[in-house]
């Protein structure tokens, strides 16, 4: 399997999420710069977390316009698979390439804590790793992470089980309405969705900063590890 | 801008003495003009020169086997091993965040992480320890909300975790909060970049952003006072941008790793100023600068105004000549200004031309050897009497209640859930989970511990104490993980210097700090001192802050998989490190139930603290430890309350020692003491009788509630609750005024 990471000027997490695929394949991944148009011979491509181009006017919205996106959107186009975390979630939605937007969280602070997420994907690799209901923790940091799409697109969603993982209490209820649960307030309490093709995944908390028991577990490693034996 | 004549009347209005003026005139041979006033006036402030203090700095200890660079340069370089070196530093922002709380603190973040990035390191990890007014004072809400959302907005961005740090609430910072900044930074020891400039005729360089008019005179204002005019300063504070300073951070370090850079000083205080200066003086060449060619943000600016500015985010460097457009094609990659302005001379001066005119001809040796010190007049500091304790008016149960509900003994999660303390990849112990932050070092098995701390109430009582203290709760923080103490920076926040009694904690605290730093091979490496810190009411009083001389501490561990947290395991025992007097004077107890602040602080014995924290780390390092903490503010039954909190665990206490009234025993300070959870009880208490260490049985681990024989026994869920309240309740408690949100904050 071969995988870039894609950065972008104020790109963050790229280096934690190298990390999580050397964990599990022993292969450091690629780093493409955000000004190339060629992405050629991937497997994958990976957008990370991060504050790209400061995430001034909105977050991910200038990013989704730099070249290295418009060969993403090919890369996808050919069936590609493309992965985004937080600021790559949130390019994703801003380049039209999954649904719905996020916007500023609910409480309109930084959150900066474990949240505990539902696996509800299906036929995705992004979801693979775990048993469908299986709940994981994971850390989330992000001030613009409370997810929203029209009420159809979100019935469709559901329809089509792309919601690849929703925010759930530790025991895994979901509380769509309580603070403590679905902190930023997100729609159906909706953390993670899929494209229509279920190549193309985005979620906003961190499942690469929960690989290795030293760094606090290792509930985030079944993503790498579903992904690494679909792609081999 | 100013468009009076210079004279002795500016001189003042730019904050120098009439006699430093004098100095001025004597080594111009004429009346000085107005740029070269303007870089006197920064370069002789407090706040750069350290001329109040470098006496008495003088005398801490600074040097170790492990010590490649004590204080000097912009950070200090210790060894961890592997060929690698821990970069830090600590430095305050505390006059600009009284002013601008979201601007100054996230200035303050940016400045010291520059300082560390400077000298080649990658930054790995933030700290942070605030001080700021009585929660039920109004201001201190605007405060508090603003210093928290301006470090998480600057750090979050910059990609740094902020992993540490600590907050403190205290009347006496009211119109004054204090907000200190720590950065660590890894970098190989074969790769440290230094500020001393080399090499007549190579090109001096700006990088990074323009320059505009923010931060005018900003060290001159952080060397005064406040008083009710303070708020219309509010132009002297700098506007930050992180996400600037992250291209920054990648572009010097991209440029680091070839052989082009020969010397790197960033743009903090006094801006173009200090970092010419600084650089020129410490080669012992001279400088040109040619304003001409400085990226400007804003028309029209004069050599003044662009000497002075404290704009962000920019950096000045010495290149070797054939490397300039391999640099510059670095800067141009990630997006930023790339200028030669100047260049080094054999002059000895610097010089600086804008628009053709020479604006200032300064000779750098007198501008650096005659800076004004001072040897301020201290008085003899009246100590306070030992305290008789008193009574317990409330029982020991409600006591421990109310010191976890309150501001000082309350969880701080809702402040450090505000800041991402997991980016980086290399977090071990996230904060509240251990007596210091763990990160772990980017490809090596090693970990780095850090923290910072400082306890204000006792430096009030006794300053000497107070420095002490502050140096030997961070050591005994570092070795509660199980690391080994390496070195520390310290952030001497004060009121002023001219005042004997003021000057009076200073000399004290410093003393303290080095006896300290001495008994336990901890030296400072690096620091920073901030005086002036008081307010002065319209009916002329002054109020000064209780002196917070903070200390940040790093240490290291060679495995960082046997560093140890301090959440109480699901069973076990507990066991009290250290001998425990009963000292209550200046403790938690007696100030936040009775309301009094009295008696003389804990006393502090090194030989005790060595022996005591070298045996708990041996411990912890052979793995008989499943959790260690220290005991500090609130004494015994907090630090055991905390660990059964962060584990979701109960314990059965035993009563305390006959002799000792219960309240007393629990809720006295006495330094140098640990509660370890451990397995192997009897096989530690072993040790400890062999090495002469104080050992006693504490209680057993187990169940929901924290239990003590007839006197409490409060469930471990309850005592959450309470301390999870306090800040909620401060920030969400309904006003007028909604919390003003930051459009460029939250992302």
């Amino acid at each position: 399997m071969k995988t870039g990471i894609v950065v972008f000027p104020g790109t963050n997490r790229e280096r934690d999420m190298a990390q999580a695929f050397r964990v599990v394949s022993g292969k450091a991944p690629q780093m493409l710069w955000h000004q190339q148009d060629n992405v050629d011979g991937l497997d994958l491509i990976v957008l990370p977390g991060g504050f790209s181009f400061g995430d001034y006017l909105r977050s991910g919205a200038m990013a989704a316009h730099s070249p290295i996106m418009q060969a993403v959107r090919r890369f996808a186009e050919k069936g590609g698979y493309v992965l985004g975390v937080c600021n790559g979630f949130q390019i994703l939605t801003e380049a039209q390439m999954l649904p719905g937007a996020l916007l500023r969280n609910a409480g309109m602070r930084f959150l900066s804590q474990d949240c505990h997420l539902k696996v509800e994907g299906r036929d995705s690799i992004f979801t693979s790793g775990w048993k469908h209901g299986d709940v994981f923790r994971a850390p989330m940091a992000h001030g613009d992470g409370n997810y929203t799409a029209a009420p159809d697109m979100l019935d469709r969603l559901e329809g089509e089980g792309r919601v690849a993982f929703r925010y759930c209490t530790a025991e895994g209820h979901v509380k769509d309405s309580d603070e403590h649960v679905n902190m930023n307030g997100s729609a159906r309490s909706i953390a993670g969705v899929l494209s229509e093709n279920r190549r193309v995944c985005g979620l906003m908390p961190h499942p690469e900063n929960l690989t290795e028991e030293i760094l606090g577990g290792t509930d985030g490693l079944p993503l790498f590890t579903g992904i690494m034996e679909a792609l081999g | 801008m100013t468009t009076a004549p210079v004279d002795i009347e500016l001189a003042r209005s730019f904050g120098l003495k009439d006699d430093e003026y004098e100095t001025v005139l004597n080594i111009m041979g004429r009346t000085p003009s107005l740029t070269e006033l303007g870089i006197f006036s920064v370069m002789w402030s407090e706040h750069c020169s350290y001329k109040s203090s470098r006496l008495h700095l003088k005398t801490l200890p600074t040097k170790a086997p492990w010590v490649i660079h004590g204080p000097g340069e912009n950070a200090g370089v210790i060894d961890i091993g592997e060929g690698l070196a821990a970069v830090f530093k600590m430095e305050s922002h505390n006059h600009p965040s009284f002013i601008e709380p979201y601007q100054g603190a996230a200035t303050g973040v940016g400045g010291i992480l520059r300082d560390v990035f400077t000298m080649g390191a990658r930054p790995i990890a933030n700290l942070n320890a605030l001080r700021f007014g009585d929660p039920t004072h109004k201001d201190t809400k605007r405060v508090v909300d603003g210093v928290v959302r301006g470090i998480g907005g600057y750090g979050n961005c910059m990609g740094v975790p902020t992993v540490g740090g600590e907050v403190n609430f205290h009347s006496s910072y009211n119109c004054n909060p204090l907000v200190n900044a720590m950065t660590v930074g890894i970098a190989r020891q074969d790769r440290i970049f230094l500020s001393a400039a080399a090499g007549v005729g190579n090109p001096v360089v700006y990088v990074g952003s323009k320059t505009g008019r923010d931060g005018i005179h900003g060290a001159t204002m952080s060397s005064a006072e406040f008083d009710s005019e303070s708020s219309s300063k509010r132009p002297t504070v700098q506007v930050g941008d992180p996400f600037t300073e992250k291209l920054l951070l990648e572009a010097c370090l991209e440029l680091m790793a070839t052989d082009a850079v020969i010397s790197i000083q960033d743009m903090g205080a006094a801006g173009l100023t200090s970092s010419a200066v600084e650089m020129a003086s410490k080669g012992g060449v001279g400088i040109d600068l040619d304003l001409d060619h400085v990226p400007q943000r804003e028309a029209n600016m004069h050599a003044y105004e662009m000497m002075l500015s404290e704009s962000q985010e920019r950096m000045l460097m010495v290149l070797r000549p054939d490397r300039t457009e391999e640099a510059r094609k670095i800067f141009e990659k990630w997006e930023l200004d790339f200028a030669i302005v100047g260049k080094l001379t054999d002059s000895g001066r610097i010089t600086v031309r804008h628009n053709g005119t020479v604006e200032a001809d300064i000779p750098l040796g007198p501008l650096a050897d005659e800076a004004p010190i001072y040897d301020r007049p201290t008085v003899p500091y009246e100590r306070q009497p030992a305290l008789v304790p008193p009574a317990d008016p409330c029982g020991i149960e409600k006591g421990l209640s109310r010191l976890l509900a309150g501001a000082n003994g309350a969880s701080r999660a809702w402040i450090w859930n505000q800041y991402d303390s997991g980016v980086g990849g290399q977090t071990v112990q996230r904060p509240g989970g251990a007596d210091s932050a763990i990160v772990r070092v980017e490809g090596t098995n090693r970990g780095l511990a850090m923290t910072t701390d400082c306890t204000p109430r006792y430096g009030q009582a006794d300053p000497y104490i107070g420095g002490a203290q502050a140096v030997l709760e961070v050591w005994r923080n570092l070795t509660a993980t199980g690391a080994k103490p390496l070195a520390m920076t310290d952030n001497l926040n004060f009121a002023s210097p001219e005042n004997p009694r003021i000057m009076a904690q200073f000399v004290e605290a410093v003393k303290g700090i080095g006896d300290a730093g001495r008994a336990l091979d901890f030296p400072v490496v690096s620091g920073n001192v901030s005086l002036y810190n008081e307010t002065r009411g319209d009916d002329g009083s002054v109020t000064a802050i209780q002196p917070a001389p903070v200390i940040g501490g790093v240490g290291v561990l060679d495995d960082v998989r046997k560093a140890v947290g301090l959440a109480m395991p699901q069973d076990g025992e507990l066991l009290l490190v250290g001998e425990t007097k009963g000292e209550l004077g200046q403790s938690m107890w007696l100030k936040e139930i009775l309301g009094r602040e009295e008696g003389a602080p804990p006393s502090v014995d090194f030989a005790a603290e060595r022996r005591n924290g070298d045996f708990v780390r041996e411990q912890i390092q052979h793995g008989a430890v499943e959790a260690c903490h220290d005991v500090a503010d609130g004494g015994l039954i907090v630090a055991v309350a905390e660990m059964a909190m962060a584990g979701n665990t109960g314990c059965v206490l035993e009563k305390g020692p006959a002799g000792l009234p219960e309240h007393v025993y629990w809720f006295a300070e006495d330094q140098a003491r640990y509660v370890l959870a451990t397995n192997q009880a009897d096989a530690v208490m072993k040790a400890a009788k062999a090495a002469g260490v104080p050992v006693s049985r504490l209680g057993r681990i187990g169940g929901d509630v924290l239990a003590l024989d007839g006197v409490m026994n409060v469930s471990v869920q309850h005592l959450r609750q309470q301390h999870g309240s306090f800040f909620p309740r401060f920030i969400g408690q309904e006003e007028d005024d909604a919390p003003v949100v930051h459009l460029d904050e939250i992302s």
